[in-house]
């Protein structure tokens, strides 16, 4: 197979945004507005964590790996600075609109980049996106529903909404960029700049529709996914923090 | 020097067995039924069984690997080797018609079928396991597990979950 330092690089940039996004999700648990929501987005999270899952032990695959450790040692144990999510998923959870508004923005985009990735001519590849799609439809299904209830219900949820619109989108711009390895791919995953094509045109649409000012572009914070936010160092410690604690230990 | 080779057992008897494996969650159905143990071959002296989980994120089937390799020892096989396929993805098209009814007797919905048209089976009115009734709601895209979905019955006002087509 050509190509295996790229394609593991993709794979775990795509685990890695999976895996912090669950993670924050997760964050929700026990904390949601009413019952019904923190049961939604508990699982949410769980799947995005089971996804994330699939990506390491593919990336474990292509590397030659021990894929039944791979994924503990991807997350339990590795520096903060080796990461490659983007910013977008790192930032705190914030209220429950701005919680519902990040995983739109990024449901949105992840529907298009499966769609792309099934296509592809590498079959492992593409047998782990048509896995992941299914699942990830239940999850549009649950913000889409969130988005326009927010931002047209009350004056509060209105303005929670905006704001939180106002803070992601720069952040979001950055689904745009190349994930790592994607250029050296070539024609083996779809294209990160023409998916944010369809990303951005559909999402803008929606959220007029939802009742919300979407912001110029232009604003676009960091894209290199080498360069994690403020934020981050502290929800690293925070995740392997117990695994360290011992690390021959066994669950 | 003679090396002696115990009798192998019957494919047969092994699906037989595996039959009996309970869905750790769902105790009324087995995991052959369910469609999660797709295959089981002999390679040499291992027996290697071939499974596909359902839901990515299901915490269960590591021990349904575990329950499976139980159940084979019983059998007096020793050497057993739990194998994961992920393609095709498992779908809920797999689980048998008898579980199905398994499912609605144990007061769990099962799933439509679809045929992959997730967005139109989901627009159908979904039966409750309790009286039939096809006057429910949906109250939660989400479960108790990652497998299924919430309802209410607005006739007979009892709650229940639906395995989740997927």
């Amino acid at each position: 197979m050509k190509q295996p330092k790229a394609l593991a690089e993709y794979l775990i940039a795509l685990a890695d945004d999976e895996l912090i996004l669950g993670h924050r999700d997760s964050e929700w648990t026990g904390h949601a507005p009413i019952l019904e929501e923190d049961i939604a987005f508990a699982n949410i999270a769980l799947d995005e964590i089971g996804h994330a899952r699939l990506w390491y032990e593919l990336a474990a695959g292509v590397t030659g790996t021990d894929k039944s450790r791979y994924p503990d040692q991807q997350v339990y144990f590795r520096p903060a600075v080796d990461w490659r999510c983007l910013q977008l998923v790192e930032l705190p959870k914030g209220d429950w609109a701005f919680s519902m508004l990040r995983q739109y923005l990024f449901d949105a985009f992840e529907s298009h980049r499966l769609e792309g990735v099934t296509a592809s001519k590498h079959q492992p590849l593409a047998d782990v996106a048509a896995r992941i799609r299914n699942e990830e439809f239940y999850h549009l299904r649950h913000t889409r529903a969130w988005v326009p209830r927010l931002g047209q219900g009350t004056e509060e949820s209105h303005r929670r909404m905006q704001a939180a619109l106002d803070e992601l989108w720069p952040y979001a711009q950055g689904l745009g960029a190349p994930l790592p390895g994607e250029l050296e791919l070539e024609e083996m995953v779809p294209h990160s700049h023409s998916l944010f094509m369809l990303w951005s045109s559909e999402v803008t649409q929606f959220l007029i529709e939802a009742g919300l000012d979407v912001p110029k572009s232009g604003g676009c914070v960091e894209v290199d996914r080498a360069v994690h936010s403020e934020y981050f160092p502290a929800l690293i410690a925070d995740l392997q923090e117990v695994a360290q604690l011992d690390a021959e230990a066994q669950w | 020097m003679v090396t002696i080779h115990s009798p192998k057992i019957a494919l047969d008897e092994i699906w037989a067995a595996l039959a009996e494996v309970p869905d750790p969650e769902m105790p009324f159905v087995n995991l052959v039924e369910m469609g999660i143990v797709r295959d089981v071959d002999w390679v040499d002296e291992t027996l290697r069984v071939i499974i596909t989980p359902t839901f990515a994120a299901c915490p269960a089937y590591e021990v349904m690997g575990a329950n499976i390799k139980d159940r084979l020892h019983q059998l007096s096989i020793e050497n057993v080797e739990i194998h994961f396929r992920h393609s095709p993805s498992w779908t809920s098209e797999w689980i048998t018609e008898a579980a199905r009814a398994k499912l609605k007797a144990a007061g769990l919905a099962p799933p439509p079928h679809h045929s992959g048209n997730l967005v139109q089976v989901l627009l159908d009115p979904v039966a409750c396991p309790h009286c039939d009734s096809t006057n429910t709601s949906l109250r939660n895209s989400f479960g108790t597990t990652p497998c299924r979905m919430i309802y209410t019955c607005n006739d007979c006002r009892e709650p229940f979950e639906q395995f989740k087509p997927l």
